[in-house]
């Protein structure tokens, strides 16, 4: 299975991944939170036999609500439900495509949170895939229009198109220099969020930031998804820009920072999801400034991926109280890294 | 549910959660959490309960979601402020669906025609309006 974090992706020196999500509503149910059970399954069984339209891909349907905790935290750490989806005690499910790109949480804040999430900076390709899943499944049920206000939502922040277009990069650069500030600031300005790895109310760890659009109404969605490259791709070039300023400054200096981390990880026993991020951050700016030759980048999105706490937990298939994880995040470090070096 | 051992300890510190909606919607609305006092006069309404879901715009205020699509007809008036607050514009522009777009199609159609039937009459073309007039016919029972 070709998953989004384990391929690279254009422009993948900075950026992560590109996502695009699409809230939708059926026109004769109310919001979910609104919802007696009944409803909920019905819209359940809607959505799912509407999905199965889609020719072009093969789907798996989970239903969240008897999933154990861990299997919805690694969920949540591969941004393929939120964080209150997995919390959610009513009738919700996940639909997914078998390489993972295209998801749909159902009964989440609207019926349909339809998502698309491409490796690199794909935002336009992500809008794409998402706009012909949508146009599948509006043919097979009646969306909640209004031909002012466009898709209805539950919540008014997301009305008109509905769209919500994002892009994790990667800034260390930036950050190091402070000047990451200085550009969240005129991103606000501009009506572009500024978030950490996990989107709303989540810290930026790793130096991993997500941007992405406010203003749903009034802009259709190519307009929407254009301004978001437009601001990443002004970042991007800043962010390239800084590395080799900083590299030509002080070569070795930078050098011996990144062979450090490299060093740390590749042979500590134990170590915190805090410490393994700061790491992996130097490691990823390493391989992509050249320094460090012998990983492939691809491995870098399975690592953020693998070292989070419930990822650990999945593949123990245990419980894990937070030292035996500090312990197991080392030893998962230190295999992935060797495994990579025996392939390249 | 918690990620790492610091998360759950800055949320339990934190209290409730770091944001609260509720909060959120309220500033945004230009009132406190209490309503009641804080209430400005001018927009105040007696409360009109929607009759699929059930709720109030109190409610919505207090929520920060709309509870059906109808609720949206239902306050619509009060919408425009809160739609210029939050996205600087009122309509929408984008994605339609196919579905709505070829019923939004005919009904602009019927206006245009029901335009082109009045100038019709005040000009005196009866054969033309009577052409017209069908046509609507037509459209009206397709729609």
């Amino acid at each position: 299975m070709a998953m989004w974090f384990k391929q690279k992706g254009p422009e993948s020196d900075v950026v992560v991944s590109s996502r695009v999500r699409l809230a939708r509503n059926l026109s004769r149910y109310p919001f979910p939170f609104k919802m007696d059970e009944k409803q909920q399954k019905e819209v359940i069984e809607k959505v799912v036999s509407a999905v199965k339209k889609d020719n072009e891909r093969t789907y798996r349907v989970y239903d969240i609500k008897n999933m154990d905790l861990i299997t919805k935290v690694s969920l949540v750490e591969k941004h393929l439900i939120s964080r209150d989806m997995a919390q959610a005690q009513n009738f919700r499910a996940l639909i997914i495509s078998e390489e993972q790109n295209v998801s749909l949480m159902v009964n989440e804040e609207d019926h349909i949170r339809l998502q698309c999430i491409l490796p690199g900076m794909q935002i336009s390709e992500a809008w794409k895939l998402c706009d012909t899943v949508d146009t599948v499944i509006e043919k097979e049920v009646d969306y909640a229009f209004d031909k002012n206000l466009g898709y209805l939502t539950s919540c008014p922040t997301n009305l008109g198109t509905g769209i919500r277009a994002s892009v994790m990069l990667h800034l260390p650069a930036l950050t190091m220099t402070g000047y990451v500030g200085r550009i969240f600031e005129a991103c606000s300005k501009l009506g572009v969020a500024v978030r950490g790895l996990y989107g709303e109310n989540s810290e930026a760890s790793g130096d991993m930031f997500q941007i992405s659009n406010q203003v749903t109404l009034g802009q259709n969605e190519e307009e929407i998804v254009k301004s978001i490259e437009n601001i990443a791709t002004q970042i991007i070039s800043q962010e390239r820009m800084l590395r080799e300023e900083l590299y030509k400054q002080n070569k070795t200096r930078f050098e011996d920072k990144i062979m450090r981390s490299y060093g740390i990880i590749r042979n500590a026993r134990i170590m915190s999801s805090e410490e393994a991020m700061k790491l992996l951050s130097d490691v990823r700016l390493g391989v992509y400034m050249g320094i460090i030759k012998d990983i492939r980048p691809e491995t870098l999105n399975e690592m953020l991926v693998a070292i989070q706490p419930a990822s650990l937990q999945k593949r123990c298939k245990t419980d894990l109280n937070p030292e035996q994880r500090d312990i197991i995040r080392a030893e998962v470090l230190r295999n992935i890294f060797s495994n990579t070096q025996d392939n390249s | 549910m918690y990620l790492c051992e610091k998360c759950a300890k800055e949320k339990e510190s934190a209290g409730m959660g770091v944001f609260n909606i509720n909060d959120f919607f309220s500033l945004l609305m230009g009132l406190g959490m209490d309503a009641q006092h804080s209430f400005p006069q001018s927009i105040y309404r007696p409360p009109v309960r929607c009759s699929v879901c059930g709720m109030t715009y109190d409610d919505f205020q207090r929520a920060g979601k709309m509870g059906c699509a109808e609720c949206y007809k239902l306050y619509a008036e009060n919408l425009p402020p809160l739609l210029k607050k939050l996205h600087g514009a009122v309509q929408h522009t984008g994605k339609v669906p196919s579905k709505i777009a070829s019923q939004l199609d005919c009904e602009n159609e019927i206006e245009k025609l029901k335009r082109m039937l009045e100038e019709a009459i005040r000009n005196e073309e009866y054969e033309k309006a009577a052409q017209i007039r069908d046509k609507i016919r037509d459209l009206e029972s397709r729609s």
